[in-house]
Order: C-alpha cells, then structure tokens, then sequence
C-alpha cells in the first residue's frame, strides 16, 4: 500500500477525512443557509431565485459541486466503515453501560444522527436537487425552486420531517464541529473555547434557519 | 571473627575510589560472537530486572525474561514515591561520591560491604543520565535543569524525583527500553509466568522451571546464567506495602538449592503509613516520607484521649519526637520514628479506634504557610479564616495528591482532622546472599536489587532502593557477568531434556499435586495472614528471644498445619491465582521461619532489627560492632535447619559511630 | 452494608460466560472494592465453589493491573479512582454492584474479570521508547528542558496503562494510552530524533492490535484514574498526521 492509502486508511487518517469533509460540508452550509435564507426578505422569491439562479448555473460553482457531491460520499463512506470497524473492536457489549456518566450522547450518536441525516438527504434532494438537476440536463432550464419550495412544505408531514432533519443537525454538528477540530490535532488551550463557542454557535444558528424556512412558509409568514 | 570459607565476596583489591574502575577495565570480555550464543534469564521485571534485560540484550546476549504480572510495566517498583538519590552534587551543596557512599553505610547502621556501597555511589550518577536519555521526566527548574530535594535526613540534595511518582517514571523508562528489545526480538518476554524452581547442572546454575500461569503448564527454560530480580518478601507479615504478589518464591527455591540467604532479620518499617482499618485489610498504603517535612507528630499526653485530634488543646498533646530527638525532630530516619510511634502506643497514647496510631498533623503549617502568604500579598490585619485558608491552599499545592489518597481510604479529610499513621513494613534489606560480582553462592545464578542482600545493611535510606535496582541492572551485572560468560563460550546450548531438569520438573509437580490433594479447611489468605500476625507482633519493630523462640514454634507448626489443612480451589491446569497463591504461602512460612532464627542469633540491635534486650537506657538501638559486624549467610540444610555462615565487614575507609540524632 | 453482586464468570478464552449472583452480608465501608472482593472469595472457598479471577497488584493505584467494569464504569463511580482505591463507603446498604470485565476485541478476558492486555505491551514496543543503548547518555543537564515540557511530558506519562480508556471508550480505541507515550516523548527533546517514526509505528500498531478509532466523545479522559488529557490524542493526530506527510519513509 503507498504511503498515502495507509495514511488514510489508518485509524487516524479516517478521522482525518471525516474532519475535512465535515468541515468542507460546515462550508457548504454556510452558502446553502446563506442563500436559502434570501426567501426572508419575502419579496416572492425574487433574490432568492437570482441567487439560485447563480448557484445552478455558473460554472465554478458547478465544478465545485462534484465535490460537495464527493465530499459527501467520502463523509457518508468513511462514517459507515468507521462505524463498522468501531463496532468490531467491542464484539461482546457491556450488560450494564453507564456512558451517560462519562460522555453525551450525542457524541456517542453521531452514526445514528448521520444516518438520519442521510435519509433526511435522500428526502431533501429528491424534492429539490435531483429533479431539478434532471430537468437541467433534460431541457437546459431550471425549475422554479421557490414555488416548489411553496407548494411541498403546505404538507405538514413534510414541514415536520426538515424540521426533524435540523433537529438531527443540530446535535451532529454541536458534536461534529468541535470534534473536526480535534481529530485535526487543533487542540490548544489558548483557542479551544472560541472553538467551543463558535461551534456551538453554529450549531444552533444554522439549523433553526433552515427550520424557520418551512416553517416560515407552511405558516404563510413567506409566500 | 573470620569470614567463612564458603563466603568469597570476591572484593577486587586496591583502594575503595578505583577498585570499580579497576575491575570494569580488567574484567574478562565476551566477544560479540560468542554473546549470541549465551543465554540469559531474567526473572522479575521491575528497575533491577527490566533494565538487566535491556542493557544485556543490547550487549547482544541472547535475554528470557519473566514476570508474573500481566505485564513488566507492572512491578511494584512503579509504586515508589519518594525520589532516587544520586551523588551529581548539581546544588553545589557539598555532595560527592565518598558522601553518599558514606550515609549508606553510615544509615545502614555499618552492616553493608563498603566495596559495593562505593561502586554504588560511584555510578549513581550515570543512572541519572541513563534515565534523563531515555525519556523520564524528572522535575525541573525553570531553568529547564534537574530539581533537587533533601530525602530521609541527609544533609544534602541529591533526590532526584518526579513528583510523587519517581518509582514510576524510572520503572516505566526501564520498561520502554526492555519493550524497546522484545520488539527487536532480542529479549523473549514471558509475561503471567512464574519461576517455581532454578535447576543446577554440575554445580552451576542452567535454567527454571516456570509455570505458565494462563494454561498451568510448567515449562523448562535454560540459559547459561540466570538472574533473580524478584524484590524483597516484606509480604511474609502479610501486612505491608509491598504489592499483592509481591513474594520470596524465586529467591526462596533458590536458597533451597544452595543460595545463602543474608540478613533475613533486617527488615525496614516504615513510619508514616495508613494505619489497619479492621480485620479485612489486605495491605497498606504509604504516604511519602515527605510529609513529615511539614507535619508534625504527636500523640494527647493522656491515656486514652477519645477526643477527636482537633479538640485536643495545644498543652495537653506531646510531640514526642520532638522531646526526645530535638535536633532532627520529626525527620528522625525511618527506623527511629517507627520505633517511637510504637513505643507510644504500647504505652497507651495511641489514638483512632485501634489505638494503633499517631497524629501527623498540618495545623500549624497550615498556619505557618497562611501566615506567609500575607506576608508576602503585604496583608498585616488578616483574619486568622483567611489564614488558614490561604494555608490550605499552599498545603494542598505541596502535597494534595497525598490528601486526596488520605480520604480516599479512610473517609476523613486531613485538612480538617490531623492524620493518623503508623508504621508499617516496607522493604527488606536482607536477600540472596552475593558476592561483588552480584552472584549468589550458586555459580551462574544471580541476584539484583531488593533481592538480594548487599547494599543497604540494616537499614536503607530513602531514596536509595530506586539507585540500587538500577545501578544493579543498568551498570553492575552489564560487567560483572562477563567475569562468569567469558567462562561459558564452550559450553555450548544447553538441553532442558537434561536429567536435572526433568527432575525439578517433577518436583514442582509434585508439590503442586500435593497441594491441590490436601484439600483441608483453610485458604492459604488465612494461613498468610496468621503467619504475618506471628511475624509482625514477633519479629516486627521490636523483637525478644522469648518472643522469637515462641515465633519459631508457632511457625513450625503452622508448616505442619499448612501441609495438612490447606484448601486450594480449582487445578493446576488452567488460571489458579488460588494455587499461586498457596506455593507463595508455603515459601514465606519457611521463610518466616529463618527470619526469627537470624533475629535471634543477632544479639543486639542495629538498624531496623531492634532487639528489647539490648538497647541504652533512653531506649535507642545498641550496637554490638565487636561480636555482630557480620553478614549472616544462612545455608539451607535441610527442613528446620540452617547453618549460619559468617561473611565479616571490614571498614577501612570510614569511622564507625553510634548513631545519634538528638 | 448488605450487597447484591452480580459478576461476571467466565473459565476461559473461548469458554461462553455468564452472570452468577452472589449476596454478601457483612462488608465494611472501609474495605475497598479489593478487599470486598476477598471477603466474596472466602465465602465461596467456604462453600467449595471456585473464587472470582481478578486481576491486582499493588492495591495503591499505580500499578495499573486492577480493572473491573463496576456497574457500567471502568474503575466504579468515582474520578480519578482505581478499582483498589474505590472503597465501599461509595454505594449504600442493599445496592446491587453489577462487576465485568473490560470488553475490548483486542483484550480477550483470560479468565472471569482477567482480561489480557499484552496488545499495550506491543503498542509499546513498536515504538514507545527512545532508542538509547545503556552508557550512551550524555550528562543529564547538558539538555535543559523547559519546566512547562517537563511538566507536560509528566503529566502525560502518569498512564498506568490500565486500559480504563479502552474499556470506557465505546469504540473500545485505545488513543488515550497511545497518545499519552506518543506526547511524553514528542514533549522532549530527548524525543526529537525517532518523533515521526514513533508516531507512524505506534498507530500502526495499535490499528493491527483492533482497537476502534475516536470519535472523540471524551469518555476515556473521563475515566482515566490519572486524569490523562485529551489533548494527548490532539497532538498524536497532529504527530501522526505530520510525520506521515512530511517523514522521508515510504
């Protein structure tokens, strides 16, 4: 195996990748809240679909999403077999675990909250990305991302499944940010509350934004 | 009085300052080719053992080492606190070899052999450097230099330490560097393994017998030497701080294949430990002899005192070593303070529920301490709360991790209530009988650290049984084997079909069959703990010959006992820690046995043996130069008897004294 | 104190184990967790039944050979405490105490609570040392170290290597124990010159032993005995990480 396969496929090299892909995808959701959140200023989408419109279509953008898309997968793949070899190294369980005495649980979660991130993506893209990818590619014109927005979250299951997804968001990057840092070997006395508090911050603010946006709509506050 | 023609020290001769170096540079050398075909074994791990078998490994000999434990990282070396002494005379203050050389013998009361106490001093420093090269970190100054402590009432700062964990660190560096050649391959480790008899050939030493403690299985090991490193047997009282497993069997079955034992009496108590809790006490805890820097001892001035400590007003407490030893106070050495916690307690005074216990108490350097800090925040009207706390807090900075321990074991807080301590036993200064070169009175078969006898005389200093079990391992027996291998380049692989082998197997089998079929009434944890409670009220801090022939008596019988009631659960073949436990057993009552004998054939008193008969008029120990400078070598004849072999001390270079620390 | 155990038995390596219940009647509140463990086997000699395996040495919290998982807690309920220095004072009159061994792929229990930690032992010789042949070493102040390295390098050697981490860890992943020797000696300057070897063979290692990797959730410094910091395993993926994108070796 070259050098650079061992490293990744250590113990610590996949904690590396699922540090800089979390980190990458923090990024993404950074621009994705960003832009999402232009449907506040409730101006019948028109900001929001400029925006949508520059993020389909211009080419950097376009480029960079094939690695969203990997970072993804790598994120998604990592996590799994990460997840998997964790579970082989403790073959016989605890009858009696008191974890809660020693750690949180969503530290502990963090495979069960990115899995039902995953189907939460699975939901999330086939109502937005993937038809609208496809149409793309089928007739070259983009679909109107703001009344699809309008009309799919006037069903309150669907409004209650994102906000379950922000939910599940929210405890796995209040776990992911800070650990993305650590597995990074950022750890520094002097830094390490400004990390605390800026991942929690972000762990909070990002997912009650993208909450708010069904929510906004399914109540009639953004038409 | 003559040295016995069975003991040859093999002193080199010359002046004491270049008879080190004068050996080092005349010693027979093996030649790298023929070290790949020697094999040595090295039973025990701890400083002695592991750095034995990393530094001969290196030479390129071919290393088995053993351990009972699950891992060599775990020898009760690792449990020492204090420091390690070592003559670098960093502070400027004075120090040199011939000073440490001399409190060593000086401490141990003039019953150790000056040459090897001075090759001791010689090469404590070297160990320093050794264990600085191989990662352990020492405290230091800001400076990023080596700090320094004065230790066990020398006069000068030769204690090297880290924190309270100094045996640890120095373990855990011998151990990375033994890893280090198990990884190489240059030394088989053969964990969970215990050494259960040494087999002779001709005369010399060729191998053990080891049993696999995971499978039951006995197994034939040869080696053209082997090294017993296996610590010292203060386990035969039971009660002591020594580890659970800590035993004498390897030394034991060596002696009773013809390695003299030295000095079994000198056994050392130390003062400043938990006292017994109740009947379920399995061990005792120390706390570092640093604490009596700050804590003052005492005991109330009346019988019977049920008052909690704190209660007792200041006039009606007597601080007795402060009384009696006014110049060294509370920093007597250890066997004095031992001695006088007892005798205060025998005399009624002691105090807790057992009686058996003193006060070690901090109020006033609490006080002493609070004061100081306002001093220096430039606080003159503090109220006497803010003192204490600001006490507590310099306290708790200096030695919190001993408080801690303190209330994790008995439930009280020693910042509230003084604590309460009592002597308890520690380390033994008596083992295999070896000459300088550290080999027993069985060619080929050796001894290191607490093992064996040789350095510390009736009593060791603190700070210096770390020195002893590296200086044994890392820079003694690295030479002084090559005097014995360089004679062994013909001798060519030895089988372990040998008759003298298979017939120490069958008798370890033997004996282990035999202790499974007696299937008695009694678990060998009871039969230890009445032979610890012979031996500690016997052949403790204080010993008679009434006492001590009584304690014979008792142990023969409880041999006798032992032999025909014991119950052992379970086989041989698989992991018995009851049957360990039961051939540890069976040494020690042997053992204890021969203790008493040289505690009653020594006819005075001298370091940590104190014989009642013969002490001065104000109760301090009372030499005998003129008929007991000798080291006792007992010969095992037989069952219940020994014959004592005489190896004199001669002191050329240094003048004896009484002792006195008043 | 009266109290209910539950421990767990199990007569060898490939034996299937299983829970007995025992009741002790007369435990003391200052005997430790140990010594309550003794009073148990008495009682079962007495009854002709085989005592408990465990493993213990030195019953002052340094040796590191005690480990018992104590009602769903490596070393029982209290920080910064060994199993022998747990005393009964800690649970109350008529408590049930449910006792099993470290549960680890790379820790296979050898007997009852006995469990076989020589994959440390192999952590450490892969690369836990510094390569220094007896007689080589320079005086000892020829190399001064800075006290805040000096203290760092202790605080991280204090590992008793107990295996707690691994045991509290529910990815069973041994970082805390690795990074603890990785750091003391990348603290030192002692260190320097086999630094990224070290880091690539000891992680090696330690992944060909089977223990999981971190995920950070923090319970093994929760539960260490001796407090070992996380920041250990920080600086071992920065090693790691470095030494394998910088190191000459292929």
């Amino acid at each position: 195996m070259s050098w650079f396969s061992q490293t990744l496929t250590s113990s610590i090299g996949k904690k590396l990748l699922m540090a800089l892909t979390g980190l990458f995808l923090i990024s993404f959701l950074v621009i994705h809240a960003t832009i999402n959140a232009m449907i506040f200023y409730n101006d019948g989408g028109e900001t929001f679909s400029h925006w949508g419109h520059f993020m389909g279509t211009n080419p950097i953008i376009r480029t960079l999403e094939i690695g969203l898309v990997a970072g993804f997968i790598i994120h998604i793949a990592d996590g799994l077999i990460l997840w998997k070899n964790n579970r082989e190294a403790r073959p016989v369980k605890y009858a009696v675990n008191n974890a809660s005495a020693n750690s949180t649980w969503y530290s502990r979660s963090m495979g069960l909250l990115g899995t039902l991130l995953l189907i939460f993506l699975v939901i999330h893209t086939s109502h937005f990305w993937i038809p609208n990818r496809s149409n793309q590619f089928a007739t070259g014109e983009e679909l109107n991302l703001y009344q699809m927005m309008l009309d799919i979250f006037q069903n309150p299951v669907v409004v209650l499944i994102y906000v379950l997804g922000c939910v599940s968001l929210f405890w796995h990057l209040l776990h992911g940010f800070k650990s993305a840092f650590q597995s990074l070997g950022l750890n520094h006395v002097k830094y390490n509350g400004v990390i605390s508090f800026i991942g929690t911050a972000f762990s909070i603010i990002v997912p009650i934004l993208f909450a708010l946006m069904p929510i906004s709509i399914y109540l009639g506050w953004v038409k | 009085m003559a040295t016995s023609s069975r003991l040859d020290a093999k002193i080199p001769q010359g002046p004491l300052e270049s008879k080190w170096s004068k050996y080092r540079s005349s010693v027979p050398l093996v030649n790298p080719a023929n070290k790949r075909n020697l094999e040595i074994i090295v039973v025990g791990t701890g400083l002695a053992g592991a750095s034995a078998a990393a530094t001969l490994a290196e030479l390129g000999y071919k290393v088995k080492a053993f351990c009972f434990q699950d891992s060599p990282r775990r020898a009760h070396s690792i449990a020492a606190q204090g420091g390690i002494n070592a003559a670098k005379n960093y502070q400027n203050d004075g120090d040199s070899v011939y000073r440490l050389f001399y409190d060593t013998i000086k401490g141990g009361d003039y019953r150790a052999r000056e040459a090897n106490v001075h090759r001791l001093a010689e090469v404590s420093g070297n160990i320093i450097d050794q264990c600085v090269a191989a990662g352990v970190p020492f405290a230091r100054e800001y400076g990023g230099l080596l700090s320094n402590r004065s230790f066990g009432g020398t006069q000068v700062q030769r204690t090297f330490y880290a924190a309270g964990q100094t045996g640890q660190q120095l373990l855990l560096g011998a151990y990375s560097g033994l890893q280090r050649q198990v990884g190489m391959g240059t030394v088989k480790m053969y964990n969970r393994h215990e050494m259960l008899d040494i087999v002779n050939i001709d005369g010399k030493c060729r191998g053990i017998i080891a049993r696999n403690l995971i499978t039951g299985e006995l197994e034939r090991h040869a080696g053209h030497a082997v090294l017993l490193c296996t610590g010292g047997y203060g386990n035969v009282f039971y009660l002591s701080t020594n580890a659970m497993g800590s035993n004498v069997t390897a030394a034991w079955k060596a002696h009773k294949r013809g390695a003299f034992f030295g000095n079994p009496c000198f056994t050392q108590i130390h003062p400043t430990c938990i006292p017994v809790s109740g009947e379920h006490q399995s061990k005792l805890t120390l706390m570092s002899e640093s604490l009596r820097n700050d804590g003052r001892i005492w005991v109330p001035k009346k019988k019977d005192d049920n008052r909690p400590g704190n209660e007792i007003p200041e006039d009606e407490r007597d601080y007795y070593l402060e009384r009696r030893y006014p110049a060294f106070g509370n920093l007597v050495p250890r066997d004095i303070a031992s001695r006088a916690a007892k005798e205060r307690c025998d005399a009624g005074y002691g105090v807790g529920t057992s009686k058996l216990a003193v006060y070690l108490d901090f109020a006033a350097a609490v006080e002493r301490y609070g004061r100081a800090e306002a001093n220096k925040n430039n606080i003159h009207n503090a109220s006497d709360a803010d003192i204490i706390t600001w006490g507590k807090a310099v306290v708790k900075e200096k030695y919190g991790n001993l408080f801690d321990m303190y209330k994790q074991i008995t439930g009280e807080d020693p910042y509230e209530v003084p604590m309460r301590i009592y002597p308890a036993v520690h380390y033994t200064m008596g083992g295999l009988w070896v000459d300088y070169n550290l080999m027993t009175t069985v060619p080929g078969l050796y001894s290191l650290g607490e093992a064996n006898f040789s350095d510390h005389g009736a009593n060791r200093l603190g700070a210096s049984a770390l020195m002893q079990g590296l200086a044994d391992g890392y820079f003694v027996i690295p030479y002084t084997i090559g005097a014995y291998l360089a004679s062994e380049i013909r001798t060519g692989k030895i089988s372990t079909d040998h008759e003298a082998f298979v017939k120490a197997e069958a008798e370890v089998k033997e004996r282990i069959d035999t202790l499974l079929k007696i299937q008695g009434k009694t678990s060998p944890e009871l039969f230890h703990r009445r032979l610890g409670k012979i031996m500690w009220e016997k052949c403790g801090m204080a010993r008679n010959a009434e006492g001590l022939k009584e304690a014979i008596r008792e142990i023969r019988q409880l041999r006798k006992d032992f032999w025909s009631d014991v119950k052992v659960m379970g086989t041989a073949g698989y992991f018995n820690p009851e049957l360990d436990k039961a051939n540890r057993v069976a040494d020690f009552i042997e053992l204890g046995e021969l203790m008493c004998i040289d505690a009653l054939d020594r006819n005075e008193s001298c370091g940590g043996h104190f014989r009642e008969e013969y002490q001065t008029e104000e109760g301090e120990a009372l030499r005998d130069d003129e008929n007991y400078m000798y080291v006792s070598a007992w010969e095992h004849k037989g069952v219940e008897n020994w014959e004592l072999h005489k190896e004199e001390l001669i002191y050329d270079n240094i003048k004896i004294a009484q002792r006195s620390y008043k | 104190m009266r109290l209910s155990l539950k421990v767990w038995r199990q007569s060898n390596k490939e034996a299937a184990g299983g829970f007995e219940d025992y009741k002790l009647d007369n435990v003391s509140p200052d005997m430790s967790f140990l010594e309550m463990f003794d009073v148990l086997n008495e009682q079962l000699i007495e009854e002709g039944k085989e005592p408990v395996a465990f493993d213990h040495d030195c019953r002052e919290g340094i040796c590191g050979m005690c480990s018992m998982y104590i009602n769903g807690r490596p070393h029982g309920p209290l920080r910064g405490v060994t199993t022998c220095q747990l005393h009964m004072r800690s649970f109350k009159d008529g408590d049930t105490i449910v006792v099993e061994p470290w549960r680890a792929q790379a820790f296979p229990v050898i007997k009852d609570l006995v469990v076989d930690r020589d994959a440390f032992d192999r952590v450490i010789s892969a690369g836990g040392f510094i390569s220094v042949n007896t007689g080589n070493a320079q005086d000892a102040n020829s190399l001064p170290v800075p006290k805040e390295a000096a203290d760092d390098a202790f605080a991280a050697a204090a590992c008793i290597g107990c295996g707690a981490c691994v045991a509290a860890c529910k990815n069973a992943s041994a970082m805390l124990f690795v990074s603890a020797k990785i750091s003391q000696l990348a603290l030192l300057p002692q260190g320097q010159a086999e630094r990224s070897i070290r880091a690539e063979k000891m992680v090696a290692q330690m992944d060909a032993e089977g223990f999981g990797a971190c995920t950070n959730t923090g319970a093994c410094s929760a539960e260490c005995p001796k407090e070992i910091s996380l920041e250990n395993i920080a600086r071992m993926n920065r090693e790691y990480i470095g030494a394998k994108f910088s190191s000459s070796a292929v």
